[in-house]
This record gives structure tokens, C-alpha cells and sequence, in this order.
């Protein structure tokens, strides 16, 4: 028990003192993180309105696929990647193994799915609303999609955090394809089972401690803009 | 101000339907209708529920293929380029969640133009300067439906298409909607205008289009058609007698 509660101190007294390791792996993560979030949603929106605005043979097997591939183990995909990227491997020669980059790829595969499987049931639902009128403008597909993305950007944000809550927790692809190297690869998540493995429960609690309030911080946030758009009756 | 290139004016009618008929499984909604209307003015088309005045709308606006029959504008057969031509307001009006301004922007933007002018041109047209910051979700019900009347209109229609706009609206609002209609049609817009309310007919109405069944019972002028309707369909819906 006192072990757990000196970690706790330990850990506080890091976070209080701005510890230079822990910022930079926090900063890591972040940048690692976010660049995937915002990949997944240039990728996965406009795939996620194509989804829902067209009709063709064979949508139900693509939709089942794409729900599917929500639950893409994060190992397989790491392995995926890590065989992509190695020096044998076709993109070998790019050299982005154990580099940030090979990171940000794999999470960006991991959350693309789940970012086009949920914004596609929401831009579904608003598109069953608006389509007559669009069809009654004579909007292209691409206007559509658009208009789409635009009026339920206020619920394509909690998708994004739904993207963002699986990358930044996820350590099994970014441990294989980054290899969890200090300074240049090490990430919240490694780093909590590497410091763990060692004992040092002090810096893995300070890192859970920050991991938690970044997690509580961004749904903070979305949930106070999602607030501020349904009293402007923007959402 | 009328355009020379108006596809009401190309010719001397404006819209012609060809034996049209709309099936939907073993139901038929529309059968048999023929009809050609003048290119200017305002069209009532009246009838009971069910009778198709709303179909018919939107098969003459491209937005519900027929199952038989032919629909032309000016001379010219349905197709896209025709229907860019033409707005639809709907009974509910659908409106994005944007602010009011931004509503009329979508549309003209949707067209390739970004005209502040016209815009502002078109929410005065309706009454809304005033309103164009705020969200267009939280006007009233009158004014959501003037706002989708300004966005009908700041592309300059040639055929204004308006099905039931005033159907949950107060005595107030439907007055201002009317005037805007009658405004419109003034100034050279061919209006189809759906409604059941037969004080609106007699108001708005230069020709009534009777649907009954799914069928055409009655086109006519609007004096003749209210003070002497020849089918017995129009007859008893004038005279309140319900019919089934």
C-alpha cells in the first residue's frame, strides 16, 4: 500500500516539476496521436459520407468490412506495418522504421475504420434529413458529402475523440513499429510497461496520471463545444 | 424583370404532362394524368390527402421518376439542367444548421456565386435581415419558412414549386407568405402552389389543378372553378361534403 502511495507522490511531484522526460514523452504521444486523429479524418470522413450518401451492390458486405476492421487488433496491425517497413519489406527503403513517422502510420490504419464506420452512421442519419432538399438544389456528390460534413462537424467531433481515445491508449503497434527507443520513440504507453517492467512505478504513475487527465481533458472539451453548438442550435 | 431565356417563356407553355402515371407496387398513386399549364401565374393544385397533389410536385420537379408518361418545361423534356431551374419548398422547410445568412450563402455557392448582395437582396425579400446572423434552427416556424422561401428564391427560379408552405403556420405568417407569392408571381415566376385550404386557393390562385384519387378531376380557371365546378369531385369538396 505504501508502495502505491509513494508512486502516487512521486509521480505528483513530477508532474508539478514538469519532469523533462516525462514532457517529452507526453509531447510525443501527443504529436503521434493527433497527426494520426488527423489523417484517420481526412481519410475517413469523405469515405464515411461516400458510405453514406451512395447505393451500390455489394454496401452491406463494405459496411460489415469497415465495422469490422474496427476492432483491428493493434498487434496485427503494428506486425503489418513493422513488415511493410522493415529494411526486407517493400517500403524498407523509406527507412521509417522505429521513427515517429512508422508510428503515427500504424495508429492512423488502427483509427481510419473507426473514424469511416462511425461518421457514416451519423452522416447516414443527417443525410435520411436532408436529402430531398439536396436533391431539390441538384447538389453534386462532392457538395453533398461536403454539406454533410459541415452540419454534423459538431458529431464528427466525438468521433474524432473516439479515434483519438483508441490511439493515445493503444501501445501494442506503436511498441512493435517504434520500437520504444528514449528520445526518440517512447510514448505514454511504453513507456508506462517499460517503467513498470523496471519498478519504476513513480514516472509509469505519472504517465497513467497524465494519460488520465488528457483523456478527461479532451472530453471536457468536445463536450463543452458539443454544449455550445445545441444552445446555438448549430447541432 | 422577366428572363428572355426563361424556360416558362421559350414557348407557350410552361409545364405539360403526358398520360402520367406513378405506380408503387400494386398501389397507383397518379393515373392518366394530362395536363398543360400557362407559363406565368399561379397554379393551386388542390384535393383531398392522398389525392397526389404532393407526387405530382415532385415528379414535375425530377425529384420521383414516373412510372409512365412524359413531363416537359417550355417545350423541352424534365432533365437536370431543367430542374436547376426550378425551387421546391417543402411543407417542412429543411433547413441546415447554419446561421440564417448561411443558409442563403449555401445555395448560391452550391450554384458557383458568392454574392452577398443577393442575399442580403433575398432575406430583406422575406423579412429576415434582421435575423441573418442568428442560427437558422431557432427562428420560428413562419420565419424558417420564409427563410427556405429565400433560398428558393435568391437563384432566380423560373418555376417556383411550393408544396402546403403555409400548412402549420399562423394567420400572420401565411399572409406574409402570400404576399411574397403573389410578389413573385408578379414579377414573372411560374408558381405551382399545393394546398387544401380553400380560402388560400381563392386567394393565391389563377388556375386550380383538382386531383382526386390519384387522377386529374378538374383544371380550370380559378373564377370558373370556384364559382362553377364541373366535376363532381370539386363540387363536393367545395361544398365540405367529404368524399372517401
Amino acid at each position: 500500500m505504501s508502495d502505491i502511495s509513494d508512486a502516487l507522490h512521486m509521480a505528483g511531484q513530477l508532474v508539478l516539476h514538469r519532469d523533462a522526460d516525462l514532457i517529452e514523452i507526453v509531447a510525443l504521444s501527443l504529436h503521434v496521436s493527433l497527426s494520426a486523429v488527423a489523417i484517420a479524418c481526412l481519410v475517413g470522413l469523405p469515405l464515411g459520407a461516400l458510405l453514406a450518401i451512395t447505393r451500390f451492390p455489394g454496401r452491406g458486405a463494405v459496411l460489415t468490412l469497415v465495422n469490422a476492421l474496427m476492432g483491428l487488433p493493434p498487434v496485427v496491425v503494428g506486425l503489418i506495418v513493422y513488415l511493410h517497413l522493415s529494411r526486407a519489406g517493400p517500403l524498407g527503403f523509406l527507412g521509417l522504421l522505429y521513427t515517429p513517422t512508422a508510428m503515427i502510420i500504424a495508429q492512423t490504419i488502427l483509427i481510419t475504420p473507426i473514424v469511416a464506420a462511425l461518421s457514416r452512421q451519423v452522416l447516414e442519419d443527417l443525410h435520411a434529413e436532408y436529402a430531398d432538399q439536396f436533391r431539390s438544389f441538384a447538389l453534386s456528390r462532392r457538395q453533398t458529402m461536403q454539406a454533410l460534413i459541415w452540419d454534423a462537424r459538431y458529431s464528427l467531433l466525438t468521433v474524432a475523440l473516439a479515434g483519438f481515445g483508441r490511439a493515445v491508449a493503444e501501445v501494442g503497434a506503436v511498441m512493435i513499429v517504434g520500437g520504444n527507443i528514449d528520445h526518440l520513440t517512447r510514448v505514454m504507453t511504453t513507456a508506462i510497461a517499460l517503467e513498470t517492467s523496471r519498478g519504476d512505478l513513480a514516472l509509469a504513475m505519472a504517465l497513467g496520471m497524465v494519460l488520465m487527465a488528457l483523456a478527461l481533458g479532451v472530453n471536457a472539451a468536445v463536450h463543452g463545444v458539443r454544449l455550445t453548438a445545441a444552445r446555438q442550435a448549430h447541432a | 424583370m422577366t428572363d428572355p431565356d426563361s424556360i416558362t417563356q421559350q414557348s407557350g407553355m410552361a409545364l405539360r404532362v403526358r398520360d402520367l402515371a406513378f405506380r408503387t407496387g400494386a398501389l397507383t398513386l397518379l393515373d392518366g394524368i394530362d395536363l398543360s399549364l400557362q407559363p406565368t401565374g399561379i397554379t393551386v393544385v388542390m384535393g383531398p390527402n392522398g389525392a397526389g397533389k404532393s407526387l405530382l410536385l415532385r415528379l414535375v420537379h425530377g425529384l420521383a421518376a414516373p412510372t409512365k408518361g412524359e413531363i416537359s418545361w417550355g417545350g423541352a423534356l424534365l432533365s437536370p439542367m431543367l430542374t436547376r431551374r426550378q425551387s421546391l419548398v417543402f411543407q417542412k422547410p429543411v433547413l441546415l444548421r447554419r446561421s440564417v445568412a448561411a443558409n442563403v450563402d449555401f445555395i448560391l455557392r452550391a450554384r458557383g456565386r458568392r454574392d452577398r448582395r443577393a442575399r442580403d437582396a433575398a432575406l430583406a425579400r422575406v423579412g429576415l435581415s434582421a435575423e441573418a446572423a442568428r442560427p437558422a434552427r431557432r427562428l420560428s416556424g413562419g420565419q424558417q419558412q420564409r427563410l427556405a422561401l429565400a433560398r428558393a428564391l435568391v437563384t432566380g427560379p423560373d418555376v417556383l414549386l411550393m408544396d402546403e408552405p403555409t400548412a402549420s403556420l399562423d394567420p400572420a405568417s401565411v399572409l406574409m407568405i402570400e404576399r411574397i407569392v403573389t410578389d413573385t408571381a408578379a414579377q414573372g415566376t411560374k408558381i405551382l402552389f399545393v394546398t387544401h385550404d380553400i380560402g388560400q386557393a381563392r386567394r393565391l390562385a389563377d388556375d386550380v389543378v383538382f386531383l382526386q384519387s390519384g387522377r386529374l378531376a378538374e383544371y380550370s380557371p380559378a373564377a370558373r372553378f370556384f364559382e362553377t365546378p364541373r366535376s363532381e369531385a370539386a363540387q363536393a369538396y367545395l361544398a365540405g361534403r367529404l368524399r372517401v
